[in-house]
C-alpha cells in the first residue's frame, strides 16, 4: 500500500488542458486546398485516393472531409502544390438538431438539460478498434475527460450521447438499432471516425457494410480523422455543448 | 514454400494426419480460394509448421462434384474454426466436423449464398434472413446460462457470450463473434494491391503493422523483391513500437479487470507518452502510413532517434516502479495466479501463438523461428513460462517489453545507410504466397494471390486473435464469472482482427 501511495505522489498531475499538446511536425492533419493554386485539372489525387474522398469541382479539388484518412497521397501526388497537409484536427461539425443555426428550441434545451454534465455510451458497430482505443485514452490522465464533467456510463439507459465507431455492419445493425432505443431521450450522437461518418468508403463497398451511421440514426456530431486523435473528439464535445 | 503438396481433397485428412503427426507439427493456418475460373477447381490451403520448414497441403475439389471435404478437426482441434469459416464463405463442407453452426455470417445471412465464391456479385444487394443463430451450453438441473453482450459495460470491442454457470463456476464458455465483420477480403478483390493496402492497414487499429508487414511481405514475396536494408530496420523500429505501447497498454489494462486504479492510470499514462513518440516518427499515432509495399514512406533523423532513446530512458523506471505495485501485492496475486489456466496441451492442441503460447509452456516466437526482414541480425530473448494462467501472461508481457526496448535500441544503433522503398515490378497473374510477422498478440499470416495487372485475387488474413480466441474457452471454465474480465485482458483479443 506505500508503493502505492509513493508512486501516486511521485507521479504528480499529469493532466492537460486539451488544447495544449501541440502534434509534431510529421502528424497528418487536414488537408487543405491552396488558395493560389493552379490546379490543371489532371486528377492525378482523385486517381491515388484510397478512400474516393476527393472529387473535382468547378476546377479544383475538393476533399470529402468525413472520408479523408489523412494518408496525404493526394498531396504527394500533385505536380503543381495545390494540395497541403496541415496539423488541424479541429474538423467536427454538427448535424441533426445541433446544426441550424437560429437557435431552436430543441437545440438549446439540449444544451441547458446536457451541458454541464453528460454521459456517454460507447457504441462499437464495425470498428477496426482505432477509434476505440482513442475514445479510451479520453479516460488516461492525459486528457482526464471527467474533468468536464463528461463520463462514460456501462448502460445506454443512462446516457446522454452515443458515441458511435465503424461502418454499420450486417451483423451489428440490430445492436445498433436496440441501444438507439434503449437511449433515454432528449439523446446525442456522435459519428466518431471517418468509417462512422463515411459508411464503406474506407473498406469499400461490401456485403457486410450497410452504410453510414446517419443512413441508420440521426446524428447530431461528426468527428473525422482515423482515428480522430482524443483532442479532435473532445473538440466535437465542445462545439457540440457549446463551451468553446 | 511457394511449392504446394497438391491432393484431392478426399485425401486431405490422410495427408493432414500425417504431417501433423500427433502434434509434432502445428496447423499454422488453413483457408479456402474459389480458383475455379483458372482450373475449374476450388482449392482448400493448410499451412503446417515443420521444424524449421513450412509446408503447405493444397487440397483441390472439383466444381462438378461433391462440395465436401472429410474434416481433419476431429484429430486437429485448432481447425474447427478455419473449417467451419471455409463452410460459411465457400458453402464447402467439412464432413465429420464436430461443431457446424455458422461462425462469421449471423442469422441475418441467407442460405445458401457463399460470399468468398467468385460468382457471388458484392454489387447484388442480400436479404436479410430471419433464423436463429445456435449458442451450445449445458443443460441440467441447477445450471443456469448467463448471457451477455454484443455491447459491453467498458469500452470494448462487441462479442456475445454465453456462460453456462453451475453455482458461481463457468461450467462452459460460448461465444458468437464476428460483429465487426466488414467482409474485407472480399472488398479487395480486384483493387490494385498498392491501393488494398490502404484498407490492409486498417483491419486492426493496435496491429496495424502487424498486417501492414505480413501483407507487404507477402506481395515482396511472391514479387521476389529485398527491400533496401534501411527500410527493414525501420520497419522493425515501427513494429516494436507497436508491441511496446501495446503491451504497456495491456498490462495497465489488466488492473481495469480488477479494478485496481492506480495500475490502469500508470499504465495509460505510459502508454500516452509512447504514442505521442509514434506520432513523432510516423505521424500517425496507431503508426499509420509508414509502412508501404517495397519499403516505407518516412526516413528518421538524429533528432527522431534520439527523441526514441529519451522517451525509453524515462519509460523503464517510470514502468519498472509500476510493475512492483504487482510483485509484492497479495491481493493483486490472489487474483492473477492459477485464474483462467490453460495447459500446455490444450495450447499445443488449438494451435494458440503469440503471449497466449508463451505463457503456456510452447517456445514460439515467429521473428525467432522464421526470420523476415532484419530479425536475423537482432538480438533478443523470447520469454517463456509454463503456470499458463493469467499471471503467467501478465510476465511475459512485462519481459517482453524490456526484450523489445532492447530491440529498439539495437535497431537505432544498427541503422543502416540507404534507400527506402524498393519498386513492386509487375508480378505474374496468379501467382501467390505468404507474408508474416509477429505482432503483439502472436504470429499474423496472411496469403495473397495476385490476379491481373497487379490486384489482389484474394488475400486471406489470418491475426493472431484468431488461433487464440478458443483458448479462452479452455481457460474460463473452473473461474467465476467476475474473474472472467481478466482472463479475457489477460489474452487481450483483437476482435477487430478476428472478425474483419
Ligand atoms: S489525404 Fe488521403 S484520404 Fe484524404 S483526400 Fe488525400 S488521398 Fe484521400
Ligand atoms: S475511422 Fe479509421 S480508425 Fe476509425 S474505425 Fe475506421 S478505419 Fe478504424
Amino acid at each position: 500500500m506505500l508503493k502505492v501511495w509513493k508512486k501516486v505522489l511521485a507521479t504528480g498531475n499529469v493532466t492537460e488542458p486539451w488544447e495544449k499538446s501541440v502534434p509534431p511536425e510529421r502528424s497528418r492533419g487536414e488537408v487543405v486546398v491552396e488558395q493560389h493554386a493552379a490546379c490543371k485539372g489532371c486528377k492525378l489525387c482523385v486517381d491515388v485516393c484510397p478512400t474516393k474522398a476527393i472529387k473535382l469541382y468547378e476546377g479544383s479539388p475538393v476533399i470529402n472531409q468525413k472520408a479523408c484518412v489523412f494518408c496525404g497521397l493526394c498531396v504527394e501526388s500533385c505536380q503543381d502544390g495545390c494540395l497541403k497537409q496541415t496539423s488541424n484536427y479541429k474538423l467536427a461539425t454538427l448535424g441533426g438538431s445541433l446544426a441550424d443555426n437560429t437557435g431552436s428550441e430543441l437545440k438549446n434545451k439540449i444544451r441547458r438539460v446536457l451541458g454541464r454534465s453528460l454521459h456517454i455510451r460507447h457504441l462499437d458497430i464495425g470498428s477496426c478498434n482505432g477509434c476505440d482505443f482513442e475514445m479510451n485514452h479520453l479516460c488516461n490522465p492525459v486528457y482526464d475527460i471527467q474533468q468536464y464533467g463528461i463520463d462514460f456510463v456501462a448502460s445506454p439507459r443512462h446516457a446522454d450521447l452515443l458515441m458511435v465507431t465503424g461502418p454499420v455492419t450486417r451483423n451489428s445493425t440490430q445492436a445498433l438499432m436496440m441501444t438507439y432505443e434503449a437511449t433515454p431521450t432528449p439523446k446525442l450522437v456522435m459519428a466518431l471516425g471517418a468509417c462512422a461518418c463515411s459508411g464503406d468508403q474506407i473498406f469499400g463497398e461490401s456485403y457486410a457494410i450497410r452504410g453510414a451511421v446517419d443512413a441508420f440514426v440521426p446524428v447530431d456530431i461528426y468527428v473525422p480523422g482515423c482515428p480522430p486523435r482524443p483532442q479532435a473528439i473532445i473538440h466535437g464535445l465542445m462545439l457540440a455543448l457549446d463551451r468553446m | 514454400m511457394k511449392d504446394y503438396k497438391t491432393i484431392p481433397a478426399a485425401e486431405l485428412r490422410e495427408t493432414a494426419y500425417q504431417l501433423y503427426a500427433d502434434g509434432q507439427n502445428g496447423l499454422m493456418s488453413m483457408f479456402a480460394n474459389d480458383e475455379r475460373q483458372l482450373n475449374g477447381n476450388y482449392a482448400i490451403y493448410c499451412l503446417f509448421s515443420v521444424g524449421k520448414s513450412m509446408q503447405v497441403i493444397k487440397a483441390v475439389l472439383k466444381d462438378k462434384g461433391k462440395l465436401e471435404f472429410p474434416s481433419i478437426t476431429p484429430k486437429i482441434s485448432g481447425a474447427a474454426w478455419y473449417e467451419r469459416e471455409i463452410y460459411d464463405m465457400f458453402g464447402l463442407k467439412p464432413v465429420g466436423h464436430p461443431d457446424l453452426r455458422p461462425l462469421a455470417l449471423h442469422e441475418n445471412w441467407p442460405q445458401g449464398i457463399f460470399p468468398l465464391r467468385k460468382d457471388f456479385n458484392s454489387q447484388t444487394p442480400v436479404p436479410t434472413a430471419k433464423k436463429e443463430f445456435p449458442m451450445a451450453g449445458v443443460e441440467g438441473e441447477g445450471v443456469f446460462t448467463v448471457p451477455v453482450g454484443p455491447i459491453h459495460a467498458g469500452i470494448i470491442e462487441p462479442g456475445h457470450f454465453r456462460f453456462s454457470q453451475a453455482g458461481e463456476d463457468i461450467i462452459r464458455l460460448d461465444a458468437k463473434l464476428f460483429f465487426l465483420h466488414r467482409g474485407i477480403e472480399k472488398a479487395i478483390e480486384g483493387v490494385p494491391i498498392e491501393r488494398a493496402f490502404y484498407q490492409v492497414e486498417r483491419i486492426s487499429g493496435i496491429c496495424t503493422i502487424a498486417h501492414s508487414l505480413s501483407y507487404c511481405q507477402a506481395i515482396e514475396n511472391i514479387a521476389g523483391v529485398t527491400i533496401p536494408l534501411r527500410a527493414q530496420y525501420l520497419r522493425a523500429l515501427v513494429g516494436e513500437m507497436e508491441r511496446l505501447y501495446n503491451h504497456v497498454g495491456d498490462i495497465g489494462n489488466l488492473c481495469a479487470g480488477m479494478g485496481f486504479a492506480v495500475g490502469i492510470m500508470a499504465g495509460a499514462r505510459l502508454k500516452e507518452d509512447i504514442m505521442r513518440v509514434n506520432e513523432a516518427l510516423t505521424g500517425h499515432r496507431f503508426l499509420r502510413g509508414m509502412v508501404v509495399p517495397g519499403g516505407v514512406r518516412l526516413d528518421i533523423n538524429e533528432q527522431l532517434s534520439s527523441e526514441i532513446r529519451s522517451m525509453l530512458d524515462k519509460l523503464m523506471p517510470d514502468f519498472d516502479e509500476m510493475i512492483e505495485l504487482f510483485r509484492g501485492n497479495d491481493a493483486f496475486l490472489n487474483r492473477v495466479e492459477t485464474t483462467g489456466i490453460v495447459p500446455r496441451q490444450a495450447a499445443l492442441d488449438l494451435g494458440v501463438v503469440g503471449i497466449g503460447a508463451r505463457a503456456s509452456g510452447v517456445d514460439v516466437d515467429i521473428r525467432r523461428d522464421f526470420p523476415y526482414g532484419c530479425y536475423s541480425a537482432l538480438q533478443f530473448d523470447v520469454p517463456v513460462y509454463t503456470e499458463g494462467d493469467v499471471a503467467a501472461r501478465l510476465w511475459v508481457r512485462v519481459d517482453e517489453v524490456a526484450q523489445t526496448v532492447k530491440l529498439i535500441r539495437q535497431i537505432l544503433e544498427k541503422m543502416p545507410q540507404g534507400s527506402l522503398k524498393a519498386a513492386i515490378p509487375a508480378i505474374k497473374p496468379y501467382s501467390s504466397g505468404f507474408g508474416w510477422c509477429e505482432s503483439p498478440q502472436g504470429n499474423n499470416l496472411h496469403w495473397l494471390m495476385v490476379g491481373e495487372n497487379n490486384t489482389v485475387y484474394r488475400l486471406y488474413a489470418r491475426s493472431a486473435a484468431y488461433p487464440n480466441w478458443p483458448a479462452l474457452t479452455v481457460a474460463a471454465p473452473g473461474n467465476i464469472i467476475p474473474d472472467f474480465p481478466l482472463i479475457n485482458k489477460s489474452y487481450e483479443l483483437s476482435y477487430a482482427c478476428v472478425d474483419r
